[in-house]
């Protein structure tokens, strides 16, 4: 699925990932974490495509092409779906609107007709009772005026609609209270199929004992320092990020 | 402006002066004289005067507009640009070349209590009220344009809701101009009572000729009163608009502003509050340059005494060489303590030669408030871009979509379906670039 191979990334001529290497395949659940400004962040934008980072070296092959080389519109209608930490809100703009162009850019990607219309609005409201919203939501501008966790539900009904590859789940815990969390993870664990792999970056491990990952990475200073199965999270949560921040780098 | 240039308006109007409404009314009379006396005197403004230092009228001078006499104005009525615009679910009042047109109003199944009728007609039947209001929530030392307006009204509107009354639906005025060098002068008075509820939607259009439209609007919110005004301004684009609108709200009074600038070769737009204790404002608009529009709107927030709320939000999209102006002024008195005052412009500069300039003024003599302003001239937002990218939307879709969503937040605030509409799709007409997909909204 994806494939990332002793990437070097700077901002601004600061080296911020310094040589990061991590497979993943086809239905693994990965989780990336570590402390602030350890690069985690930095990493969910390489893969998306954001701009302002200069790739120094390394490659990042997604279904066996280069990630790096597509536009960002490209890698999302080939399937990597970013969930912001920050989603963005768009007055102007109602929810349903951007699903449906999002939606028939990736059908015409694909060389397929646009969604038929009450096809999509089953498939819409299917969606909107999984994460438990109001259908109101769809019609009220993209985020605007919503809370942080229905700002981030938001974020995994548009990954529900658009059945991405690759999802990379930015910091989705922050913001969220306990109960928004259960909801969002119960539709991430509803999207887990064979062929769906799950990139979770986060800061904190309570997310990871909703959605079970399969493997843990740590991140400090540009670098994954230590690598393991659930477990990590759990022994990294008992002895903090200093446990591994001051070791060398595991890979 | 010169005084012969003036002159050449004033010269006209013995002649015109007969055929004026409320011509039996000293009061009136008086009025009127003054006004044309002080209009021979100054002319239309000028760039000399600090409130009009943007905007250029001169091109007005330059053209001798002059009013239709009543009776004329029938034949050349367009009846598609009336079925296009009168709205389906409003009680409406059409004012064609600046005259009542009974034949194509809607007035049927009104309140009994409730008066909407021409100014002409409300000046014959109830002249001791106009009294207390015309010319009472704005004087002809305002500027010329009112002035000019005073003397030359023809015709206009007289909406009165009494006490408590909550009018179902809203009340449109649709003037509509067809004549090349017509003066279209008009002069509406709503009145709102004590705990009254309307809405009223002042609409004007015209057919492909240069034309002057000339309105002033005067309302009266009552103690705790709820007044909600749009305008839609889809004059023709020859055209040239000159609209005031001037409000007195009463103690909890509020009142809610929605101006659309769509149209209009040359268009200025003055609305002007007066804030009284506890009273709020809402102030929102859009202006949308083409071409060499030149959309100036000019809005004044005074604030007499404590605890008044306003906020106010104006927007302007410009392309081609098409130039906006805001200038938004925000007067706290002395006494208006615990004020809470929010005022944005933001513009969105679609090409290089379009221009926006935007004065926002704060004039605060009160020590214990909460005022605010913002203004950005600019670009869009690249986190937005990124994020619809990041949705498979490529980079000028997504940039189309995020200057139609600019636009699009301000026709979303209309609550009535088929004025929404009609304001979508100007929005729509003016940049089909865009790349909009109506049957997706």
């Amino acid at each position: 699925m994806l494939s990332i191979k002793n990437l070097t990334v700077n901002v601004n001529d600061k080296q911020i990932l310094k040589g990061i290497n991590l497979e993943i395949k086809p239905g693994e659940i990965h989780a990336i974490m570590g402390p602030n400004g350890s690069g985690k962040s930095t990493l969910s934008h390489i893969l998306s495509g954001k701009a302002g980072y200069t790739v120094t070296g390394g490659s990042v092959t997604y279904q066996g092409k280069d990630l790096l080389e597509m536009a960002p519109e490209i890698r999302a209608r080939e399937g990597v779906f970013l969930a912001f930490q920050y989603p963005v809100e768009i007055p102007g703009v109602s929810n349903i609107y951007l699903l449906k162009a999002a939606l028939n850019s990736i059908r015409k990607h694909h060389g397929q007709p646009e969604v038929d219309a009450m096809d999509f609005l089953t498939l819409v409201k299917d969606k909107v009772r999984l994460l438990e919203m109001d259908e109101k939501f769809l019609y009220r501008a993209v985020n605007e005026g919503f809370s942080g966790g229905e700002k981030k539900r938001n974020e995994i009904l548009q990954m529900a609609i658009l059945e991405p590859k690759l999802c990379i789940l930015d910091e989705t815990d922050s913001g969220l209270d306990i109960d928004a969390l259960k909801v969002v993870a119960e539709g991430v664990n509803s999207l887990r199929a064979a062929d769906r792999s799950f990139v979770m970056v986060t800061h904190y491990q309570r997310l990871l004992d909703y959605i079970k990952p399969d493997f843990v990475h740590v991140l400090a200073h540009g670098q994954i320092v230590k690598s393991g199965g659930a477990e990590l999270a759990l022994e990294l949560e008992e002895k903090g990020y200093s446990w591994v921040e001051d070791s060398k780098a595991a890979i | 402006m010169t005084t012969a240039i003036a002159s050449r308006y004033t010269a006209e109007y013995s002649s015109i002066a007969p055929t004026l409404p409320g011509q039996n009314l000293a009061w009136l009379t008086t009025l009127r004289q003054e006004a044309l006396s002080k209009f021979s005197a100054q002319g239309f403004p000028s760039l000399r005067e600090e409130e009009w230092r943007y905007t250029n009228v001169s091109a007005i001078e330059k053209k001798l507009f002059a009013p239709s006499a009543i009776g004329q104005v029938q034949e050349t009525v367009s009846k598609e640009l009336i079925s296009k615009y009168q709205l389906a679910d409003a009680w409406s009042v059409v004012l064609i070349d600046g005259h009542f047109c009974a034949e194509l109003s809607v007035l049927e199944g009104l309140p009994e209590t409730v008066t909407v009728m021409s100014m002409a007609e409300a000046l014959a039947q109830q002249p001791d009220n106009l009294e207390h209001y015309i010319n009472q929530a704005v004087n002809n030392d305002e500027h010329n344009f009112v002035a000019f307006n005073s003397a030359w009204f023809t015709d206009g509107l007289f909406v009165h809701v009494p006490a408590k009354l909550v009018l179902e639906k809203p009340v449109q005025v649709l003037h509509l101009s067809t004549q090349g060098d017509l003066l279209a002068s008009t002069r509406t008075v709503i009145v709102a009572e004590a705990m009254a509820d309307i809405k009223v939607i002042e609409t004007f259009v015209g057919l492909d000729v240069a034309y002057l439209s000339a309105a002033v609007t005067e309302v009266f919110v009552g103690l705790n009163a709820d007044v909600i005004l749009y305008k839609m301004q889809c004059e023709s684009d020859k055209a040239y608009h000159f609209g005031g609108i001037y409000v007195k709200q009463a103690k909890d009074a509020r009142f809610t502003h929605h101006n659309f600038a769509f149209g209009a070769l040359l268009a200025r737009c003055d609305i002007h509050t007066d804030l009284d204790l506890a009273s709020e404002c809402e102030l929102n608009g859009l202006y949308l340059g083409i071409n060499r529009q030149h959309i100036d709107n000019h809005t004044r927030i005074n604030h007499l005494k404590p605890h008044g709320i306003s906020r106010e939000l104006y927007k302007g999209v410009l392309d081609n060489r098409a130039r906006g102006v805001f200038q938004g002024r925000v007067i706290v008195a002395e006494d208006a303590q615990k004020t809470d005052s929010q005022m944005n412009n933001r513009n969105l500069l679609l090409s290089n030669d379009a221009e926006a300039d935007t004065k926002p003024q704060l004039e605060i003599y009160a020590d214990d408030v909460k005022c605010a302003h913002g203004v950005t001239v600019g670009q869009l937002d690249e986190k937005s871009i990124f994020y619809l990218q990041s949705r498979c939307i490529d980079e000028e879709t997504a940039r189309n979509m995020l200057t139609f969503a600019f636009a699009n937040e301000m026709v979303d605030k209309i609550k009535i379906k088929s004025l929404h509409d009609q304001a979508l799709e100007q929005v729509l007409i003016r940049f089909p670039q865009a790349g909009i997909n109506k049957e997706w909204l």
